[in-house]
Formats: structure tokens, C-alpha cells, sequence
């Protein structure tokens, strides 16, 4: 933008501030520095009203509340203002110890998304007439993972707009096209999802913002759809990405001194003689704790139950065979 | 700097400086973001701005002296711009975020922040609602030790589970800062047994004693940029090659990898550092058949010699 574009607009909004009653874009253009022409000369006209049209557009952009509307019935064409009440940060007032943590969270997206929009919310904040001290840690550095997708889906999301992008996940060979109507997004343990009801599937789906590919594309009118009251967003994502229960207990043989890992993890662990603890474990997947007991090699045997023994006989037998095929040839 | 973050930057300046006289232009400016020069020159732009008139008497006035502004008239600017949208939003949420890491402040400061701040932005909270936050960390108690320790500025004395050694030990630490990144959290240290800058996951911290010594990190030990991820692997770390089939796909989204290529019969050639090949062994172990060693050679062979003495122990 042009200093005399910035210049312009900085009086236009002056002026609009100024006024009780509606002016008509020739009243602007009379008075407003910047809208000078020649109103008998159509192309000069034609010109200004494009600039003017375009002016418009930036405030909206930014926020300012721009409202159209005509001082009496009698007045063919409307006019504008901005309304105080409308346009103005309402009071606020921090103690200094809310503004040191509101200055925190404003750097909590310095690295991902949201970082430009933080830091001119603040600047308001610090406007309005409240002190943070920048460089306020608190003792502490958090940081948001950054994600592509998610300022594209907070807009959709607010705007309710149907988004659509492509979607992988590992157990996918290639990217699936998939069609949202966003309700809302979770920030799960570090990780972004998105919950909303998928028009594909015809059902509430979650998707976790890092398997999208490529860009976030919003499709169609806003206001497209109604997400459905009192629905429970970290409910959805829990459900989807949570950690199961532990519902079985194995027991295993761990020679003494190795496998710190499960005897930090194990719920009981007993001298078993002749340099091996018999250690308890909880579990909630056979398959899973087979693959995790396996990764001990020889410092592990396996007691009970049955199917985790086998599954890891099953796993070491076909990881030693290529060994024993050298032998044979 | 695009033309509009200039222009929202100029219907802040007049509210920002009204309510500051005299501040010094370096302070502003570093308040603002923008360098003096910038700063300098966005008051110039002001100085031609103002109310319809734009006599001496309309426009926008200040002091300027060679340090110092002060606002004189504010041509009715005196409040800053509503928050929009995506400002709430931007910060409700981080808030929301700090309001769930225990321990971090005393009493409910950030929960007072976010009331008022839901307050004064009105209608474009709206969008923060739509957004929740969920981080459980798990390991309030050791969370709170150590921003004790942080706060009073005392070293402490950690018994610390490496994961890529498998094996826990005994270390004095000058604590620098507490991190929290992706869901995990981490102590920021010197580490006096490793005389070097290390971090430690809380939940891996499995005993901690603050000492009754200062924490006095070196002037060497300085605070990591944690932008490009927390784990930098370096070409001290051995690179291991691994084909992996479907079911092994997921560890490409839970370590950092060097490369991944797709392969014609549909699996994945990855390429990562290990912290050493004793936990590469383990990894690949656990990963079971569907996983194959490319790369280096060593560690398919101990793979199978380890697969083949564990087998012993069945009897088969």
C-alpha cells in the first residue's frame, strides 16, 4: 500500500469517526484528502469510485465496522459512518501479572499460524492502554507446533464453510479426497484435529491436521451449516486418538539389570533366582506389548498368557530365520 | 511489512502513545516491533492526519523532541480498534493453553486474563469457542518441582531414564527453562555430568531434590532455537535404513526421519538417526517382520543373532 493509499484511509476512518450522520461517497470525496477529482468528468468519477469501492474493502478487512444507511427517508442514496461503540475496544484493564501471561500466550504462536494475528491483537491490548513486557517468561517456553492447514481452518470453521482436502494417513497408499463441515478444531496434546461432520461418510469424523496434503480449500456459500449444540469437541478427538485402557496382565521373565524401560513401566517386579525378576505388566493389546517385549531380545521370556508368549515367539522366530537360511546355505 | 499490518499499526499508534506521554521512541518501537526509523516515520504520516478541516487546529498533534513523543491532539482517536476474529481467537486459545499447564502461576491469573479478555472482545470471541484445548500433561507433580526450583533459582539433583540407552542415572542440573512443545514438556539444563545444554522430558524424570544451591549455568550454556523441532540429530548419530511395511508406516509420524520414499510394492524406505544402534535394535526388534534392515549391515546381523538367542529361552 501507498503512503498516500495509508494516508487516505487514516483520514477516511478520522472522518467516519467524526460523523453522527451518514455521508454519501461525493460528500467524501469532498472532503476527504486523497478522493480530489473532477466530478463532471466521468472517467475522473468512474476512477474514484473504484478507489473509494476498494478503500471500503481494506477497512472491512481490517475490522472496521463501516455502517451504510441514510439520514432520512427522503435521501436516495446511502451514506456511511463508523459508530463509536462499534469501532472501539471496549475498557480493559490487567493487573500486571495477567498482562505478563496474556504477553506469553501472544508467543505461544510465534512459530506456527496464528503469530501475526496474536501480536496485533496485543498490539490493540497495548493500546487500549495496557503494559506487557515482551520479553515476560513466567519461567517458561511454550510453543505451538506449526500447521499448515490450521489458519485456513480456523476461517472455515468461523465462517462455516465446507472445506475439502486430501487426507493420508500412514496406513494409506495415497492421499483420499475428503469433504468437512468443520464444527470446531482440538488442540490434543500437542497435536491439531479437526471434528466436524464429514459429507462423504455422512457421519461425525475427527482428522488430525499434520495427514492433510497440500492446501485446505473452503467450498461454497458461508453459513452453510449449523454445528450441533452442546457437542463435546475433546470427547470426539479423545475417543479418536486416546489412550486405551489397561485391561490384561502379562508376566515375564527379565534377567536383572537389563530392560530399565518395563521396570519403570511394570506394576510389580520380584526376585526370580538364578539372575532373572519375574516382572508384572499391565496391557490393553496383546499385538502392541508383544512388539515392545520382542524389542528386548534375549533379556525377556515370556511367562504368561498364552497369546502375547506366542506372539512374540512368532515375531523373534521369523526375524532369526534369515540367520539360520546363512547356516543352511 | 504489507501495507495493511502498516495501516492497523498506524489506528493503534495514536490510543498506544495517548496513553503513554513521553515515552521514550526506542521503547515504543520495541514495544511496537518496528525500528525507530519506522516508528519515526509513521509519526510524520500522522502529523498530516485529522479531523475534516485538517487546519492546524484538526490535525493529529504531538511533541516530538530527539527521544520522546508525546500525543497533544488525537483527533478523536483515542481507542484502539476492536479485536478481530482471528485475534481473539489467537489469544483465547494460547491462553487456554497455558490456563492447562499446572503450576505455571499461582492462583487463577490466566483464567482472570481470559475473562476479561472474552469480555472486551465481545462478539469476535465467538470464534474461540469453536476451538478447545485438551493438553494433560501427566506429570503435574514433577511439573511443579521444577518450576519451583526455576522460580527460586535452585540446581537440582535428577535421577533421569535415557530412552535411547534403555538405562536411568543420577545428575546435577542447573535448570535455564521450562519447555512445552507438542504435548510434551521439558526441562531446559545445564547438565554438570555432560557439561553441555540438555533436555529432560518430565515424564521420564522419575526422582527429583531441589538443592540448596544456586543454579549457575556456564556462560556457555545458552537456551536452543526449538523451531526446526526438538530432536536436531546430528551426524554423530548412526543412520539406519529400514523398509518397512504397512503396519510399520506410523513410524514416520513418531520420530523425526531423514527421508522417506515410497516403494513400488507399496512400502516405505525410511531414513533416520538413531541415538545409538542398541536402540535401533529395539526398535526394529519391536517393529517385528514387517520391518527390514537396510542399512547398516551391523544391525541386521545382531538382529538375528539377538532373535535367535531369545528363542533359545523357549525351547524351540
Amino acid at each position: 500500500m501507498s503512503r498516500r493509499r495509508t494516508e487516505r484511509l487514516v483520514n477516511l476512518v478520522i472522518c467516519l469517526l467524526s460523523t453522527r450522520r451518514f455521508l454519501t461517497a461525493a460528500q467524501v470525496a469532498r472532503i476527504v484528502p486523497g478522493y480530489e477529482h473532477d466530478e463532471d468528468d466521468p472517467k475522473a468519477h468512474e476512477a474514484f469510485q473504484r478507489m473509494f469501492e476498494r478503500d471500503k474493502a481494506e477497512l472491512r478487512e481490517l475490522g472496521v465496522p463501516l455502517e451504510t444507511g441514510t439520514n432520512s427517508v427522503f435521501d436516495a442514496e446511502s451514506g456511511y459512518r463508523i459508530a463509536r461503540r462499534d469501532y472501539a475496544l471496549p475498557e480493559i484493564h490487567l493487573e500486571p501479572d495477567e498482562a505478563a501471561a496474556v504477553g506469553l500466550a501472544a508467543r505461544l504462536w510465534q512459530h506456527a499460524g496464528l503469530a501475526s494475528s496474536a501480536s496485533s491483537g496485543l498490539l490493540k491490548l497495548r493500546a487500549g492502554g495496557i503494559d506487557v513486557d515482551p520479553h515476560a517468561t513466567l519461567g517458561i517456553e511454550p510453543v505451538v507446533n506449526a500447521e499448515p492447514a490450521l489458519e485456513t481452518m480456523f476461517g472455515a470453521i468461523h465462517e462455516r464453510r465446507t472445506v475439502r482436502f486430501d487426507y493420508r494417513t500412514p496406513r494409506d497408499d495415497a492421499p483420499a479426497r475428503r469433504h468437512l463441515q468443520p464444527w470446531g478444531a482440538v488442540s490434543w496434546r500437542g497435536r491439531w484435529y479437526v471434528v466436524g461432520h464429514d459429507t462423504d461418510r455422512g457421519a461425525t469424523r475427527c482428522f488430525r491436521l499434520s495427514r492433510v496434503v497440500g492446501a485446505v480449500t473452503p467450498t461454497g456459500p458461508t453459513n452453510a451449516f449449523t454445528p450441533p449444540e452442546g457437542v463435546n469437541l475433546l470427547d470426539h478427538v479423545a475417543a479418536y486418538a486416546g489412550t486405551p485402557e489397561h485391561r490384561g496382565k502379562a508376566t515375564i521373565r527379565l534377567r536383572v539389570g537389563a530392560g530399565t524401560g518395563l521396570r519403570r513401566w511394570a506394576r510389580g517386579v520380584e526376585p526370580g533366582g538364578d539372575g532373572w525378576d519375574v516382572v508384572t505388566l499391565e496391557y490393553s493389546d496383546p499385538e502392541s506389548l508383544a512388539s515392545r517385549l520382542a524389542g528386548y531380545g534375549s533379556a525377556v521370556v515370556v511367562l504368561d498368557p498364552p497369546d502375547v508368549r506366542n506372539a512374540v515367539i512368532r515375531r523373534l522366530t521369523e526375524m532369526a530365520a534369515p540367520a539360520m537360511a546363512e547356516e543352511l546355505g | 511489512m504489507s501495507g495493511t499490518d502498516r495501516l492497523s499499526r498506524l489506528l493503534a499508534l495514536v490510543p498506544y502513545l495517548l496513553a503513554r506521554p513521553g515515552i521514550r521512541i526506542a521503547d515504543a518501537a520495541d514495544d511496537l516491533g518496528v525500528t525507530e526509523k519506522q516508528l519515526r516515520d509513521d509519526l510524520q504520516l500522522l502529523f498530516v492526519c485529522g479531523l475534516p478541516g485538517y487546519g492546524p487546529g484538526d490535525l493529529i498533534d504531538m511533541s516530538l523532541d530527539e527521544d520522546t513523543v508525546t500525543i497533544t491532539y488525537d483527533a478523536g482517536m483515542d481507542r484502539p480498534l476492536r479485536l478481530a476474529a482471528d485475534e481473539a481467537l489467537a489469544l483465547m486459545v494460547a491462553l487456554r493453553s497455558l490456563a492447562e499447564v499446572p503450576g505455571l502461576t499461582t492462583g487463577d491469573v490466566v483464567e482472570r486474563a481470559l475473562a476479561k479478555l472474552e469480555s472486551a472482545a465481545g462478539d469476535a470471541a465467538g470464534a474461540a469457542t469453536r476451538v478447545a484445548v485438551g493438553a494433560f500433561y501427566s506429570d503435574e507433580t514433577t511439573m511443579r518441582a521444577v518450576s519451583g526450583a526455576l522460580e527460586r533459582g535452585h540446581a537440582l539433583h535428577l535421577t533421569y531414564y535415557t530412552a535411547g540407552r534403555d538405562a536411568t542415572t543420577e545428575r546435577v542440573v542447573d535448570p535455564m527453562r521450562l519447555l512445552l512443545v507438542g504435548g510434551q514438556s521439558y526441562l531446559e539444563a545445564w547438565c554438570r555430568r555432560a557439561e553441555a545444554v540438555r533436555r529432560f522430558r518430565l515424564d521420564r524424570i522419575d526422582g527429583l531434590t531441589e538443592l540448596d544451591e544456586p543454579s549457575a549455568p556456564p556462560p556457555e550454556a545458552t537456551t536452543s532455537d526449538v523451531r526446526a523441532g526438538l530432536f536436531q540429530p546430528s551426524g554423530d548419530h548412526p543412520l539406519v535404513t529400514l523398509r518397512v511395511g504397512r503396519a510399520c508406516r506410523w513410524i514416520t509420524e513418531y520420530y523425526p526421519c531423514e527421508e522417506v520414499h515410497d516403494e513400488p510394492d507399496g512400502r516405505w524406505l525410511v531414513e533416520l538417526r538413531a541415538s545409538d544402534l542398541a536402540w535401533a535394535r529395539r526398535l526394529v526388534m519391536g517393529l517385528g517382520p514387517d520391518a527390514e534392515v537396510v542399512a547398516p549391515r551391523e544391525l541386521a546381523e545382531q538382529i538375528r543373532a539377538e532373535a535367535t538367542a531369545a528363542l533359545a529361552a523357549y525351547g524351540s
